[in-house]
């Protein structure tokens, strides 16, 4: 029978990290998408460096920094009372680093293609930054955050190197549906190891499903009344 | 000089501009009055939108001073220079840039300083003549009427200075002539004081009160339009400007036919007077309507 804990800590940790990543990405985004600083284009790339690692070599990175032998990883285990490897808030952590250019390049994208005029023209209309962003930037640029969503969370849902790396096979803790259908095969249960494929895959069709609709359906809205 | 000190305003600004033909410094210097509609005339690259973008606080210049209606909003020796938000303006950018998430009502509502005094949006809606249309969103509008529901966010929350920076570039000839009756009508209805960017002649001469043509980052005249463009060949390329008017009265003057032309305007008819030899006007009547190619002299 198929044990569901592995497919909800994978929903668990895919909504935690996606909904951290869009509070994360906006302000980062936002910043950017409009700051004339030189030394942005070496943020950018850094940010987007998860994107082209093999998840090993940053899963093996991040596991010696967390590591409560290593500096880091000694320092938020005195001060806060955290254990990143092997753990849950572990995993979090990984995901949010492994997944954060899935998030940060659509938003970013989304804020360059609107016309600075936009924002200049909320500024002659005596609107502050905030107001700006938050009435005008971010509802026309609802179909690239829906697109930064999608990808962070089904990329999280089907990171397995990373959390090999840093989170191990722990029942309830870490063994993430991923991490399952890697020890169903290993243990050479292909029947069990393709029902949990089978649940990704739908789950992840449903997902894409869901969000080219809602696109869909903002960009008729946005011409048409 | 007004009598009244605060009515003047003005400018002194110095800006390093990168044009198409390279590096050029625009340097500016000039005050205008109360109530005034002014047009900012020149050719590509002389620096009338940049002009228009640091009264906004929307480009900073090198140097400059910038006094409105008595309020400092730049001074770089004091290092004084007020906000976009907090500068009294309207700004109609040359692709109007309406919001596209909101209603044509919704953009004039954004504009309101003081949400709870909606009156000025109902009557804006009936004065651009966008009643119909205020529930629908900017990408379901025609060219002209975005141009109107730009205009008509620009003067929403009362602003002591318009700027309009080629609004009607975009536009047919048709449309360029109704929506500059709206310009000036708006203009006096609301006690406007206006600056207008063109570089289209009959525009300027249609509207301005005043001129002030820019050349290569310089102002090379200002006052009344007639005077401003009568004193100066036009050394640039424009292309040839179209004039209609209507033939008001020929008088016989020996070989030479003196022509009065009445040139229409947005309640503003101007007459031009013209001599033209006997054989070329001979077919002439009066109310009959010509047009007039002025064709620049290129030095």
């Amino acid at each position: 029978m198929i044990d569901w804990q592995p497919i909800w800590l994978s929903m668990q940790l895919a909504g935690i990290t996606t909904l951290i990543l869009v509070v994360i990405a906006i302000p980062v985004g936002y910043w950017l998408a409009h700051s004339r600083r030189r030394w942005k284009t070496a943020v950018e790339a850094l940010l987007s460096l998860p994107m082209v690692l093999p998840p090993t070599v940053l899963g093996f990175y991040l596991l010696l920094a967390f590591s409560p032998t290593g500096g880091f990883g000694r320092f938020i285990d005195q001060y806060l009372g955290l254990r990143l490897v092997f753990t849950f808030p572990g995993l979090v952590v990984a995901s949010l680093i492994y997944s954060l250019p899935f998030m940060l390049n659509p938003v970013i994208a989304g804020f360059t293609s609107l016309s600075p005029d936009l924002r200049a023209a909320s500024r002659t209309l005596g609107k502050s930054d905030i107001t700006t962003l938050l009435r005008i930037l971010l509802p026309n640029i609802r179909p690239s955050l829906v697109t930064g969503v999608v990808l962070s969370f089904a990329h999280t849902i089907g990171e397995f190197g990373v959390v090999m790396m840093i989170g191990g096979s722990i029942p309830g803790q870490t063994r993430v549906a991923s991490v399952a259908i890697y020890d169903e095969v290993q243990s050479i249960h292909y029947s069990l190891a393709n029902r949990y494929a089978l649940t990704l895959l739908l789950i992840s069709f449903v997902i894409l499903l869901i969000a080219y609709g809602t696109n869909h359906h903002f960009n008729q809205r946005k011409t048409l009344l | 000089m007004s009598l009244n000190p605060t009515a003047t305003s003005r400018i002194r600004a110095t800006k390093l501009l990168h044009t198409a033909h390279g590096p050029r410094e625009l340097d500016i210097s000039f005050q205008w009055d109360r109530g005034r509609l002014l047009a900012v005339y020149g050719p590509s690259g002389a620096g009338k939108t940049t002009l228009l973008r640091m009264l906004a606080g929307l480009t900073e210049p090198d140097s400059g001073y910038i006094e409105v209606e008595g309020e400092v909003w730049l001074d770089s020796s004091r290092r004084i220079n007020l906000p976009t938000r907090r500068r009294s303006i309207g700004f109609v950018f040359q692709d109007f840039a309406l919001f596209p998430n909101l209603t044509v009502r919704q953009q004039l509502e954004y504009a309101l300083p003081d949400p709870r005094k909606p009156a000025i949006i109902k009557e804006l809606l009936a004065f651009m003549e966008l009643e119909a249309l205020q529930h629908h969103r900017p990408g379901l509008l025609s060219g002209g009427q975005q141009q109107r529901v730009a205009l008509a966010r620009a003067i929403a929350r009362g602003p002591r200075l318009l700027l309009l920076d080629e609004p009607l570039s975009a536009l047919d000839d048709d449309m360029r002539h109704r929506l500059q009756e709206y310009i000036q009508t708006a203009h006096r209805h609301y006690g406007l004081t206006t600056m207008l960017v063109s570089h289209h002649l009959p525009e300027v001469f249609r509207l301005a009160d005043e001129a002030i043509f820019l050349e290569k980052g310089r102002i090379v005249g200002q006052g009344d339009p007639a005077a401003v463009f009568a004193e100066r060949p036009l050394s640039y390329r424009p292309g040839s400007v179209d004039m209609t008017g209507e033939i008001l009265n020929i008088t016989a003057d020996g070989e030479q036919l003196a022509v009065t032309i009445l040139v229409r305007g947005a309640g503003n008819d101007r007459t031009i007077e013209l001599e033209a030899a006997g054989s070329v006007a001979a077919g002439w009547r009066v109310g009959q309507t010509i047009t007039i190619t002025i064709t620049p002299k290129i030095s």
